[in-house]
């Protein structure tokens, strides 16, 4: 079975649709990237999987439930150190000891590069550094699908390659699947299983990264082209 | 939607979520770092408000004692106005006052916060670590809202008491120990009982009117502003509708 399916998913927000029959299918360990302009439904596609919205149409399928999530902002709560912060889920979801817990949270701290800030707090880190923290707590739970809404956001070129980089490190050293939503083709290109292209709710390519680029569909054209500052 | 139905979802919505953070109740007392958020919460709820409480008791009691205590001296009943003052603060003036103090100063921070929360996408990043807001951000909130609600209400009766002595003493001529002996002659357990039950409803109604707004919010920071204004708003209207059904109920 694939890690996540999409069969003919359709989302509507008012008149709006967003999604409009959405299928494609996320293979298990891949690093599946979803890329296309603002408001075409890469987010609330991201959001399906986990069920924080649900289609109006068709069916969201996937493996494992334990799916961790990278928001845009990292979504850290403010009056929890990182380290509080990355343990949160384990404190408040299992009966794990503090220090099997203190463990698992050096561990993905670690894993992240973020070893010498976990007593900080949000608000004393960098948003490169939020991020990573963001990223610690969602695969210290041991996830098997990790989510990333728009990891490079907002980030200067090297920490935006320095998160790209993570994102590719921890798919393969952890066996897990990740889902990436952004605008940052660069980096698609550099980490991505395969890339799908989202227009007005719908796929227009879902293709391994040279098969993207070497793609006839005259938007995919235009998109790489754009991205790369040219004209199509 | 209409502006009815629209209100009675509100009111559904809020009210869904009383039941499931009551549900919640039991994990916050026994939990422990859930107990350490709630004692933050209790002292969010009581100690911070302390100083507005103080003031407002105080020239609460001021006031009242000089305006009722001018028309007992028309008809030379001044030793009654300890009872007067006392009276009015415990069944009534010293629970809507500190109602009215929580709603500006907790419930607007918990709509506040709880909003920036939802539009920084940490409420749906919570429900997505299979962490309940009811449990993990509402309960604590709401029972340290019941707990203490209570607790101020009786230092603002008190105060209030106090102030209208000084004021009666001052200047109107009623002798300090005349008006306390009148004032703890004429107040009955009762009096205490149903203002400190009112004070806690008020607290309840706070405490969820105010997370649920809170918890509705959207469209960014205007969206804050917006939940923030309705809860305190809605939570003073909760505040004089609940407490004429209390007083009818007992009185």
């Amino acid at each position: 079975m694939n890690a996540i399916e999409f069969i003919g998913v359709t989302k509507r927000f008012g008149g709006k649709t967003v999604l409009d029959g959405l299928t494609f299918s996320v293979a298990k360990g891949e690093i599946f990237v979803i890329v296309g302009p603002s408001g075409t439904g890469k987010s609330v596609a991201l959001k399906h999987i986990v069920g924080l919205i649900e289609p109006d149409a068709g069916e969201v399928k996937t493996a494992s439930p334990r799916i961790g999530y990278l928001f845009q902002s990292g979504a850290l709560l403010a009056w929890m150190t990182i380290a509080d912060n990355v343990a949160l889920p384990l404190r408040e979801t299992t009966r794990m000891k503090e220090d099997e817990i203190g463990a698992k949270v050096s561990d993905a701290l670690a894993a992240v590069g973020l070893s010498d800030a976990a007593d900080k707090y949000p608000s004393e880190i960098s948003g490169g550094m939020q991020k990573r923290a963001g990223l610690a707590r969602a695969i210290v739970r041991e996830t098997d699908i990790v989510l990333y809404d728009e990891p490079t956001s907002g980030l200067d070129p090297v920490t935006s390659l320095s998160i790209t980089n993570l994102i590719a490190e921890v798919n393969a050293k952890r066996g897990i699947t990740s889902v990436v939503v952004t605008h940052d083709l660069a980096s698609a290109l550099k980490i991505a299983s395969r890339i799908m292209l989202l227009k007005d709710g719908k796929a227009v390519v879902c293709e391994t990264p040279a098969g993207f680029v070497a793609s006839k569909n005259p938007y995919a054209a235009e998109y790489v082209a754009a991205s790369k500052g040219e004209k199509a | 939607m209409t502006l009815a139905p629209k209100f009675v979802v509100s009111i559904g919505g809020a009210v869904i979520l009383l039941a499931k953070a009551v549900l919640y109740f039991p994990h916050v007392v026994v939990n422990r770092d859930a107990r350490r958020d709630l004692f933050r919460q209790l002292y969010a709820t009581g100690i911070r408000t302390l100083p507005v409480v103080t003031v407002v008791s105080l020239f609460m009691g001021m006031i009242l004692a000089l305006q009722v205590g001018l028309e007992l001296a028309r008809f030379n009943q001044e030793t009654y106005l300890g009872a007067a003052v006392m009276l009015t603060l415990l069944r009534e003036m010293a629970a809507f006052c500190c109602g009215i103090c929580l709603a500006a100063c907790v419930g607007s921070a918990i709509a506040a916060e709880l909003g920036t929360m939802k539009v920084n996408d940490e409420i749906d990043a919570l429900v997505i670590m299979g962490i309940p807001p009811a449990r993990f951000l509402v309960a604590p909130r709401i029972l340290a809202l019941v707990a203490m609600a209570p607790v101020v209400a009786f230092y603002s009766a008190m105060l209030g008491t106090i102030g209208g002595g000084v004021v009666g003493a001052t200047q109107l001529n009623v002798d300090f120990s005349q008006y306390m002996s009148s004032a703890l002659w004429m107040a009955t357990d009762k009096d205490l009982y149903v203002g400190l039950l009112k004070s806690c409803v008020f607290g309840l109604l706070i405490g969820t009117i105010s997370a649920s707004e809170g918890l509705g919010t959207s469209l960014g920071a205007t969206g804050v502003g917006k939940s923030t204004q309705r809860a305190v708003i809605v939570s003073f209207l909760a505040i004089l509708i609940s407490g004429y059904i209390v007083t009818r109920l007992f009185y």
